[in-house]
């Protein structure tokens, strides 16, 4: 794996911005300027030749280390009494909220690499590997549904998981679990129809981050 | 002369070729397919955004309900992304059971396909022959985690408990008579072990049969030579894995390729096709099977001579045992703390795959620091063969679009999650 990083360095240079090496996987940062020549470096590039796209998907970086339940004073105060959202909300538009994550496969070097490029802006927008890897079609068109990422030069970016019509991003980090709108059988108008939703959604278990130390190892920081 | 004119047409989602609930709106020119454009998501259920809210060992139930024929195989990526962000090994004797599950989770899958791209394609009787095997794999599934398909079975650090002693057998009912009784359960007198031995023996002939009414059938061979062929360089490009890029000759196999659990301790060939078309896909799962079998066959035997925990001992991870909460206080705060809160994943990123029955079936799992996941991608094979699926149709006939459907071996809770 230490020869990948390598290859990399030689290949890519100061289009790398962080690399690491972690639980025996190679990942590395890109800017989301220099995405199309990186890949193609890394298609084409003998040493590199990775051929396959296995994985394309987006993160929402938007509460990553927040946790809803504060546990570091506990014994001194006492745990507060509940938790009211479960999810932060905090639409201000961070600076490298959006990710792109890529995960490459070559068939002949068999190894992998997990490329990473954060998007500032907004909307936030990338240009499409679909020219490159021909697999990436519909997992862009997946990030585009989920988060709200727009792929450039895409040839048919639609949505595609969620409904016809549907509004929002739903894996985004603020938009809530159980969703803005349910579904009804309306007896009167004879057909399906929209309304809000009534049912609230419950913390049962808080998310909750220790910093206790107890699983730590070294050479592990985070990944955002 | 009267202008003929293209016609779309609608295929799904209620339809019993559509494997599920697959909406496809179809471009013909006459009977000869245009362009195919899939409408996916009828099935989406938020797993991944699910996944965020929960404590990770919640979840495993919802992998099974992801790819629902081959549940236990995406229990197992699910729990080795976990295995590697905590730096767990589970004991050897949990991972031969591993591999066990996953190759009878590989028959079937498989038996499943086959069952049904038979029936799709006019072939009616190997959805009964199919099937009867697969009721006993179903029982070996029950004996083991109380359920047929939803297994819930694979546990970060192991797996939930050791193989049950005795296989369970039938009982004397109104409709059942006792010398039938005694008849059905002659191969469950012994243990778990003993019960799918016995199966190992029996399914070689099995197989045969399936064989001998397929493999040189002319109607059957009609239907899927020449179908949907896919070149190898194009399947790599496409991001083709599993019995999909096999079939196109591409020798590639994670079990190989990348060993993980004891594959690289066990003796098992990797089928390759060499047309790329519908019949060697149906020839590459067939021999699959046998490889599969005899897989089976040695986790078995090794089984059988090697007792041992099948779970780690560490209870900052795993439950302990019941019986020491009666008494013992440290037991019971970890037992209360497990099943309250969890535990608390280090920081990280981890992509884990299996080589699942349709493919290389990934787990991408974010972790800051928490009780649950932070962001958890669920890598199905079947989304991405099933965005080929325009490519692979166009210029065929409306009847090879359901044969092309079934070589894809669709399940639509893998691929809208």
């Amino acid at each position: 794996m230490d020869t990948l990083i390598n290859d990399l360095r030689e290949r890519l240079g100061a289009r790398i911005i962080n690399d690491k090496l972690e639980t025996g996987q190679v990942t590395i940062e890109v800017n989301a300027a220099d995405l199309t020549e990186v890949c193609l470096i890394l298609r084409d590039d003998e040493a590199l030749a990775f051929n396959q796209l296995t994985d394309l998907c987006g993160v929402d970086y938007l509460s990553y280390g927040k946790a809803d339940w504060e546990t570091q004073d506990t014994t001194r105060t006492g745990f507060s009494r509940g938790v009211s959202q479960g999810v932060y909300i905090d639409t201000q538009d961070i600076e490298n909220r959006f990710a792109v994550v890529y995960h490459l496969l070559s068939l002949q070097h068999n190894r992998r690499l997990r490329v990473r490029s954060f998007i500032s802006g907004q909307p936030a927008k990338i240009a499409s590997v679909t020219p490159i890897w021909a697999g990436a079609n519909w997992f862009e068109r997946e990030a585009f549904d989920l988060f709200g990422i727009l792929f450039e030069e895409h040839p048919d970016l639609r949505r595609i998981l969620t409904d016809y019509g549907f509004r929002g991003h739903p894996f985004r980090k603020d938009f809530p679990l159980e969703g803005n709108v349910e579904v009804r059988y309306d007896p009167e108008q004879g057909r399906v129809v929209y309304q809000p939703v009534t049912i609230k959604n419950r913390v049962l278990v808080p998310k909750t981050i220790r910093h206790d130390n107890r699983y730590a190892k070294p050479g592990q920081n985070h990944g955002g | 002369m009267p202008e003929i004119h293209n016609m779309t047409m609608n295929f799904g989602p209620q339809h019993p070729a559509a494997h599920g609930v697959l909406r496809l709106v179809l471009e013909m020119d006459g009977e000869v397919i245009e362009r195919a454009d899939p409408h996916i998501g009828l099935l989406h259920r938020g797993t991944e955004k699910l996944a965020e809210s929960k404590p990770y060992n919640q979840s495993i139930g919802y992998m099974d309900r992801l790819d629902y024929v081959s549940m236990m195989c995406n229990e197992h990526a699910y729990v080795l992304a976990i295995e590697k962000l905590l730096g767990v090994t589970p004991p050897i004797r949990a991972r031969y059971i591993r591999v066990m599950f996953d190759e009878i989770t590989r028959v079937l899958n498989h038996l499943m396909w086959l069952g049904a791209h038979g029936l799709d394609i006019g072939a009616m009787s190997m959805f009964l022959y199919c099937f009867r095997e697969r009721e006993d794999l179903m029982d070996v599934y029950e004996a083991v985690s109380g359920t047929r398909m939803h297994a819930t079975y694979y546990r970060p650090g192991g797996v939930y408990r050791d193989l049950p002693a005795e296989m369970p057998a039938y009982q004397v009912t109104a409709n059942r008579s006792k010398a039938e009784v005694k008849k059905i359960n002659s191969n469950r007198r012994g243990s778990l072990l003993d019960f799918i031995a016995d199966f190992t023996d029996r399914f070689p002939d099995r197989i045969d049969e399936y064989e001998t009414l397929l493999t040189d059938n002319r109607i059957w061979k009609q239907r899927t030579v020449g179908i949907g062929v896919v070149s190898p360089e194009r399947a790599i490009e496409l991001g083709f894995t599993g019995p999909m890029l096999r079939g196109s000759g591409v020798e590639w196999d994670l079990r190989r390729k990348q060993p993980y659990e004891v594959y690289d301790q066990l003796d098992f060939a990797i089928p390759v096709g060499v047309n790329g078309d519908c019949y060697d896909r149906y020839l590459v799962r067939v021999e699959e099977m046998r490889q599969s079998n005899a897989i089976i066959r040695q986790c078995v035997d090794w089984l059988r001579n090697n007792p041992g925990p099948v779970i780690v001992d560490d209870h900052k991870l795993v439950p302990p045992r019941r019986e020491t909460m009666k008494d013992d206080m440290e037991s019971l705060i970890h037992h209360f703390k497990l099943f309250t809160e969890g535990y608390c994943v280090p920081p990280g990123e981890v992509y884990a795959c299996v080589e699942h029955p349709k493919g290389e079936f990934g787990i991408y799992l974010v972790s800051d620091g928490a009780n649950k996941p932070y962001r958890l991608k669920v890598r199905a094979p079947g989304f991405v063969h099933l965005s080929s699926l325009n490519e692979m149709v166009q210029g065929h006939m409306l009847a090879d679009v359901v044969a092309v459907l079934g070589t894809q071996d669709i399940v639509f809770g893998e691929v809208d999650r």
